[in-house]
């Protein structure tokens, strides 16, 4: 049960003068309880990565399967397949459309046929999940605060109860607090058993956060593999627009100086081996 | 799944040529005396004459000629139409009889006729906006019509709204794909069902649309208010219109063409 993409290439506005390859030969997977983050550049292709995963766009050549499932153009399992893997936007509060929130939250559930007695209780799922209690259904989304509609927007995918969730760029504009409340709906549904693919160009919390990385560079996957590895890559070679973490920066810099610091992003690890160095080095 | 991603109907093609780089004003005025000139023409011989000078303008621009013929696809429809109306409504000798419908030799020849001058007139005024920048037309649109300013003819204001309106057709299209593919991701549909159904299914796009362009309209305005927009009193220009002799020349020769023509008609064919 995994999404799987392989040699996935595609060209926008083919045959004309605005022709641009925006992926070239790019693979993956990431299977249900597993966290993977696309990193790269503003167009790199991660957001056209994205939109491949619930059959928004299709591959020129290569192939996408969810759970079994080809990803192809009139496939007969394209509601399944959209109904497995959610997809959230980038600004996602700007497609909210609805007089009320509950309104908002039973859209992709009444879309997906499920059963109108059992969508009430989705959609008061999907906003506790959220950090939000029941005295929002009765309001407008429009009138909600800006971090409120993102809430919204995002509950609504997860009132679909997908199994996948794709996610571009849902800390873009949001303050510190939000972030982390984010990300920690997105471990959670992580433990939880939801696969989790996040597209974002903050490396912190892909390096955190996930169990592998997908890094795109001009639309080519220039690496994959573990937060280590990547990391390595990173220190080994510079990307245009990825930067890494100041924590790993500073172990990355110390290492040059002494081969025997560890390689890390994790701000304890770093201090742990500082501190047992400063009392190595003052005894005799 | 093709969005809406093939609109290039009139749009301005860029390149290094003398039409492009002439005064907008002066191609403005040069379309009302082409398209004079194409309905002043009867003959065949007239229409071949204009569909030369077509492919020559064409050339002189360097556009490729199946972009030009590429502007008239909207209108196809409205020229098949006229001309299957005066096929088929037109009184003289029969050549045709089907049960109750006649179709007459002054009917065909009506026909060609009315489909020809359709087709060259569209052509012909694709050219302004193929070879002229919106920003350009819009220059040109407020300079031509500022003698009626003192009449209280708002000249200025309606150019620079013709420029706001021009200037995000692009960007409400991409908007529109985008709030579509969102509202595709949570299960909407918008090619099944009935009529009815279909349309509907458009509520989820049309309102967020809405205010979108609402709060683009008004961050706008901030940003023309906080930068001392106050109209067009008053105001230079950072790149002046600059009608040179070239523009008259060309002008010039429009004219001398459009009277050649129709003169030649008249005195040469019967």
């Amino acid at each position: 049960m995994s999404i799987t993409v392989e040699a996935l290439c595609h060209t926008y506005h083919p045959g004309t003068p605005l022709e641009t390859r925006a992926l070239d030969d790019v693979s993956l997977q990431c299977g249900r309880g597993e966290w993977l983050s696309i990193v790269g550049h503003t167009g790199s292709g991660k957001s056209t990565l994205a939109q491949h995963l619930n059959g928004i766009l299709f591959p020129d050549s290569g192939t996408v399967s969810v759970d079994g499932m080809q990803v192809v153009e009139k496939s007969p399992n394209m509601r399944d397949i959209r109904r497995a893997v959610g997809l959230v936007f980038q600004y996602p509060e700007q497609q909210l459309f609805a007089e009320d929130v509950m309104e908002e939250l039973s859209f992709a559930p009444t879309n997906w046929g499920v059963q109108s007695d059992r969508i009430a209780p989705l959609a008061s799922a999907a906003l506790s999940m959220v950090g939000l209690d029941d005295s929002y259904l009765a309001r407008s989304p429009l009138n909600l605060s800006g971090g409120e509609k993102r809430k919204i927007a995002i509950a609504s995918v997860l009132a679909g109860e997908p199994s996948y969730l794709v996610l571009d760029e849902p800390t873009a504009g949001l303050d510190s607090w939000s972030r982390r409340e984010l990300t920690d709906l997105l471990a959670r549904l992580k433990k939880e058993g939801t696969g989790i693919i996040l597209v974002t160009h903050d490396l912190d919390i892909a390096l955190n956060l996930s169990d592998s990385i997908l890094m795109l560079d001009r639309g080519r996957s220039a690496a994959f593999g573990a937060p280590s590895e990547i990391m390595r890559y990173l220190v080994a070679n510079s990307v245009p627009g990825l930067r890494l973490p100041d924590i790993a920066a500073l172990s990355a810099a110390i290492g040059r100086s002494d081969p025997a610091a560890p390689l890390t992003w994790d701000r304890a690890e770093l201090k742990r081996w500082i501190k047992a160095r400063e009392t190595g080095g003052r005894r005799p | 799944m093709k969005f809406l991603n093939n609109l290039t109907f009139g749009q301005y093609v860029p390149a290094d040529s003398p039409v492009h780089s002439l005064d907008p004003r002066c191609k403005i005025l040069a379309v009302p005396v082409v398209l004079t000139g194409i309905f002043m023409a009867g003959h065949v011989a007239a229409f071949a004459a204009w569909a030369g000078l077509l492919a020559a303008l064409a050339w002189y621009s360097r556009l490729p000629f199946r972009l030009v013929l590429n502007s008239a696809k909207p209108v196809l429809i409205l020229v098949a139409f006229t001309a299957l109306i005066h096929i088929f409504f037109t009184d003289g000798t029969p050549i045709l009889k089907l049960g109750f419908v006649t179709i007459t030799r002054e009917g065909v020849a009506a026909a060609a006729q009315m489909g020809l001058r359709l087709l060259l007139l569209v052509l012909f005024a694709s050219f302004l906006t193929l070879t002229t920048k919106p920003m350009e037309l819009s220059d040109g649109l407020e300079r031509l019509f500022s003698p009626l300013v003192r009449f209280g003819f708002p000249a200025h204001e309606l150019a620079m709204m013709m420029t706001i309106a021009l200037r995000f057709i692009p960007t409400l299209l991409t908007e529109t794909d985008r709030i579509m593919k969102a509202q595709l991701a949570r299960g909407a549909s918008f090619d099944r069902g009935s009529l009815w159904k279909r349309l509907k299914a458009f509520i989820p796009v049309l309102i967020p649309l809405f205010v979108i362009v609402f709060q683009r309209a008004e961050e706008l305005a901030t940003a023309m208010e906080a930068r001392c927009y106050r109209g067009g009193e008053g105001r230079t220009r950072m790149r002046p219109l600059r009608w040179s002799g070239r523009d008259t020349a060309a002008l010039a020769a429009t004219v001398a063409v459009v009277v050649a023509l129709a003169a030649g008609e008249r005195s040469l064919l019967p």
